[in-house]
């Protein structure tokens, strides 16, 4: 490998720049979108740059590669749901994560040829390398298949689990400090495979709620990667880059974390103290409400205030538009009306967001949890509409659940409370709601754009 | 300095300031943040390119094919799907002042 010249190294510089000044970007509205396309073009010019400096082989194939893989990722891009999201993020970071693996396998067959002399560190950040890459690859394909109702969402468990996966940890740990004193493919490898099984066995006891949380983790694990991969290649832009993905990524996953009043060890080990699996599946025949179109369009028509808790079965149900059409015509009646859009509605925290952007909803209309919590006391109607976990008071009053301690939006203090419901079936999380067999609760059984376009023309009729 | 420490100072710094320029994200922003963040450790792609470029047998050069293949989703698709999040925050502004009377646009 030549050195690299310094009008390159500028170069990178410059880059590394751009990718600050887009995390910076992303994370006030008004200038996201420019930080966006300000990190996508220091990442373009940072790869076109090598061409014209590294003196490499094999460009042709490498240029057919790039070109698959971008018509593949610009596909996946176009064509996903605003509802699959959260998949498509999880899937993108394990590809990342993979490439990241398999970077550093090539460069440790490198290191092992005879003669080289790569150093203590760099050995030590290729088994980093290897192991956090290949995990966050697996955790983040066990986390796509959760997402995709592919595989259950509820935690999965099995006796032994906790002993294999410190096991897994440990022999990570010990292969990559032999590593470091013969270093081999073989132990790379194996490395890789142990990698892999750690990432499944970290993601396969998250409970369905927390998974979000999980694939903001396994990005950081790869902005890590990534960044060790830099000082083995000498990198500085590969380093700052991932670095900053890796620091970023964990401050995120804490505040995405106290969003829901959890700890990150809780989310990723909570299920292993057992206990959480609180009505694990079973259905309650308890006697509910349940009212018609017309009975929920009169609650609402002569209501003064209303609050709509959207819920991740509203976007399912492809229902926003008419959910905002519905709104609008309360507003007309004289209804205030607003939305409360709880941090982690939706599967991903700010999802909801992005959903109801998506229907056009306005802006003014959205409120955050800790603006209108305390206007429930004075709200005459709650609709929620497929939300479950959000509003479900178990989270403040049954220290067993698994959303124990989550902050939740208090729907419950409003004088009557509106459920559009599909089924019985209860949320994400798994766990029964008591909301719903509240005397001031009806439920709305039903498809969500189905009940909201009947309730619609109820309240058009009023 | 030895050259291991100067790697060091940039790492620690770069966790400094990763922290820092996203500490007043709002909720609001997290999906996007997120993704944007993934589309950047994308640029592994380099790395990958870098090890292609200079791969010694054939099972070195597809090996780093399947990586280069994977590093561009990551940061291609990343950079993208960003983009089409972010376009829905922006697009909304229009509609908001009008939101009372203009009823067309939902069912379109």
């Amino acid at each position: 490998m030549i050195d690299t010249p310094v009008w390159v190294q500028l170069v990178y510089l410059a880059a590394a720049v751009f990718f600050i000044l887009a995390l910076k970007g992303l994370s006030s509205p008004k200038h996201a979108r420019t930080g966006n396309l300000l990190g996508a073009i220091g990442a373009t010019v940072a790869v076109v740059v090598v061409f014209f400096y590294a003196e490499l082989d094999n460009v042709v194939p490498i240029l057919v590669a790039i070109v698959i893989g971008s018509i593949a990722g610009v596909l996946g891009a176009q064509r996903v749901q605003m509802t699959q999201m959260p998949q498509l993020v999880a899937l993108f970071n394990g590809v990342g994560g993979g490439a990241a693996a398999l970077v550093a396998l090539l460069e440790l067959a490198d290191m092992t040829e005879p003669g080289h002399d790569p150093g203590t560190f760099a050995l030590i950040a290729t088994a980093f390398t290897i192991v956090v890459g290949s995990g966050a690859f697996s955790g983040s394909v066990v986390t796509f298949a959760k997402l995709q109702e592919l595989m259950t969402s509820r935690p999965v468990l099995f006796p032994g689990l906790p002993v294999i996966f410190a096991l897994g940890v440990i022999a990570s740990v010990a292969l990559s400090v032999m590593t470091v004193w013969t270093p081999s493919m073989l132990i790379g490898i194996v490395l890789g495979l142990l990698g892999l099984l750690v990432g499944v066995l970290l993601v396969l006891p998250v409970g369905g709620a927390d998974v979000p949380i999980v694939i903001s983790l396994l990005n950081a694990g790869t902005g890590l990667a990534v960044a060790a991969s830099g000082y083995i290649l000498q990198n500085t832009v590969l380093l700052v880059g991932g670095t900053l993905v890796g620091a970023s990524g964990t401050f995120l996953t804490l505040l995405m974390a106290g969003a829901m009043g959890r700890s990150v060890a809780n989310i990723l080990f909570g299920a292993l103290k057992g206990g959480s699996t609180l009505g694990a599946g079973e259905t309650s025949d308890r006697p509910v409400r349940s009212g018609g179109p017309e009975d929920v369009a009169i609650l609402l028509g002569y209501a003064d205030k209303v609050i709509i808790v959207p819920g991740y079965g509203l976007a399912v149900a492809q229902a926003q538009h008419t959910l905002r059409e519905l709104v609008d015509v309360l507003t007309e009646r004289g209804t205030k009306v607003d939305y409360a859009i709880h941090p982690v509605a939706g599967r991903m925290p700010g999802h909801m967001n992005v959903l109801l952007a998506e229907a056009q909803v306005p802006y003014e209309q959205l409120k955050e949890m800790d603006d209108i919590n305390g206007e429930f006391k004075q709200t005459d109607v709650v609709l929620v509409v497929g939300a479950n976990d959000v509003v479900n008071p178990a989270a403040r009053t049954t220290p067993r659940a698994p959303i124990y301690g989550m902050p939740i939006l208090n729907a419950d203090e409003a004088r009557q409370v509106v459920f559009m419901k599909r089924s019985m079936r209860p949320g994400f999380a798994g766990i029964e709601n008591e909301l719903l067999f509240d005397p001031k609760t009806t439920l709305l059984f039903g498809d969500a754009k189905d009940s909201l376009g009947k309730l619609l023309s109820a309240v058009k009729g009023l | 300095m030895s050259e291991a420490v100067v790697w060091l100072t940039i790492f620690v710094l770069s966790v400094f300031v990763g922290i820092e320029v996203i500490s007043k994200v709002s909720s609001t922003l997290h999906t996007p943040l997120m993704s944007g963040a993934n589309a950047i450790h994308g640029i592994i792609l380099l790395g990958a390119i870098l090890v292609t470029g200079y791969a010694e047998s054939t099972v070195q050069l597809v090996v780093g094919l399947i990586a280069v293949v994977m590093a561009t989703v990551n940061m291609v698709g990343g950079f993208v799907v960003t983009d089409r999040m972010l376009q829905m925050f922006t697009r909304k502004k229009k509609p908001a002042k009008s939101a009372g009377t203009d009823q067309s646009g939902a069912a379109a």
